[in-house]
């Protein structure tokens, strides 16, 4: 039996997916190779965002099931430290270039949506309707990070080049996927959460595709680094986090 | 003029215990506009004398543009705005990914200027999270394209 306690955690996982993910596209605002893609970067930021204040609105009163109080989104976003964070590895990797930012992208989106419909299926009826929301604007993001994988790999000797060294680079960031641990085995058991191994082959093959229409080639690593959910964190994340937390770690409380 | 009725935005009126209770839904999980519209709503029931009031959000089902009115998508036209496609994001591509290199061929978008078919799509995402870039490669003129969701 799955306690509340696994539940906001398990919420967590999913809110800080979509928080940092966003905060990484936000970090583009402005420097864009096209206005039309700096637009696209944050609009996939803004949808993520949006999704990331659905799931903390609910791991707060999950929270409050247990805990004195459950917090406010704004204090799970922005006033834990880095290894509170339950975000996977890849989404908290550095922007680089634009095939490394695509490339992240890519293997998330793909990731995410196959997560997204199966948690729509979820028997708690509050994943199940968010889910069903996020899903439709993550069908977008899908479509036009796997556009730019193949246009990129199928482009210039130099944009094919960079691509695939962002696909091989980023490759180790994505068993963590779909290497549950004992809080998502038991969300998974009972229906509420997903039982990531199952995703894994219909990835698989979505990510060859494009690969394959893309002109790269598979990564073949088997190494995997892991991590994120259970909050041991790369470098980068505190670095990022100091970022995006330091106007409420100065100013504690202040409001918009 | 395009009201949030028109778009499918309000999804409940109804009284409950002596107070009006409005039920919106967000368009899109991120959009700024959610909160924006459902602070006018507090405003106008205030000034219309509806002191106690309440605006509530509901998720599910979610929302789509398959809601939006026939006369809103003609004044959308008429605004320079494409409305959207028929079918909605869900019922007009299954989810399967192993289709994500092979795009779905959608019915032509017209312009909402000349009405020519000969369109193309410049960004799939555009000014608010709802819209496309597109340009109209008969005209040369550049619109937004409502997305079907």
């Amino acid at each position: 039996m799955s306690t509340d306690r696994q539940l906001f955690d398990y919420l967590l996982r999913l809110a800080d997916n979509d928080l940092v993910m966003a905060q990484r596209l936000g970090e583009w605002v402005g420097h864009g190779p096209v206005l039309e893609e700096d637009i696209a970067l944050t609009n996939v930021g803004l949808d993520l965002l949006g999704q990331a204040r659905l799931w903390f609105a609910y791991a707060g009163e999950v929270e409050a099931r247990f805990a004195a109080a459950g917090r406010s989104e704004d204090a799970l976003a922005f006033s834990r430290d880095g290894g509170e964070f339950r975000n996977l590895l890849l989404v908290e990797q550095p922007n680089g270039g634009y095939a490394d930012t695509m490339a992240r992208q890519f293997y998330f989106d793909v990731w995410h949506q196959l997560l997204l419909v199966k948690l729509k299926h979820s028997r708690d009826a509050r994943i199940a309707e968010i889910a069903a929301k996020a899903e439709k604007e993550v069908v977008y993001h899908a479509e036009r990070s796997a556009d730019w994988i193949i246009r990129l790999g199928d482009g210039t000797a130099e944009s094919h080049a960079r691509m695939q060294t962002a696909i091989d680079d980023l490759w180790m960031y994505t068993g963590e996927m779909f290497d549950p641990d004992e809080t998502e085995t038991v969300l998974a058991e009972e229906g509420i959460g997903c039982d990531v191994r199952t995703l894994a082959p219909a990835w698989r093959e979505a990510v060859g595709n494009v690969l394959s229409e893309a002109t790269l080639t598979v990564p073949g690593g088997t190494w995997m680094q892991r991590g994120g959910k259970n909050g041991i964190h790369t470098e980068h994340l505190g670095h990022m986090l100091a970022t995006m937390q330091w106007m409420q770690r100065t100013y504690p409380g202040a409001e918009w | 003029m395009i009201s949030i009725v028109d778009l499918g935005i309000v999804r409940d009126v109804e009284w409950q215990d002596d107070e009006p209770v409005i039920t919106v839904t967000p368009t899109y999980c991120g959009c700024p506009a959610t909160e924006v519209i459902m602070a006018d709503i507090g405003r106008a029931l205030t000034e219309a004398g509806f002191a106690r009031h309440r605006v509530e959000i509901r998720l599910a089902p979610a929302w789509t543009t398959d809601w939006i009115t026939a006369g809103a998508r003609a004044r959308l036209a008429e605004f320079g705005i494409a409305p959207p496609g028929a079918g909605s994001v869900a019922t007009a591509r299954v989810i399967d990914t192993s289709a994500l290199h092979r795009r779905i061929v959608r019915a032509p978008v017209r312009c909402p200027r000349c009405g020519s078919a000969h369109t193309r799509e410049l960004s799939r995402f555009g000014s608010t999270p709802c819209k496309a870039q597109y340009r109209c490669e008969h005209c040369l003129e550049p619109f937004d394209y409502f997305k079907p969701h």
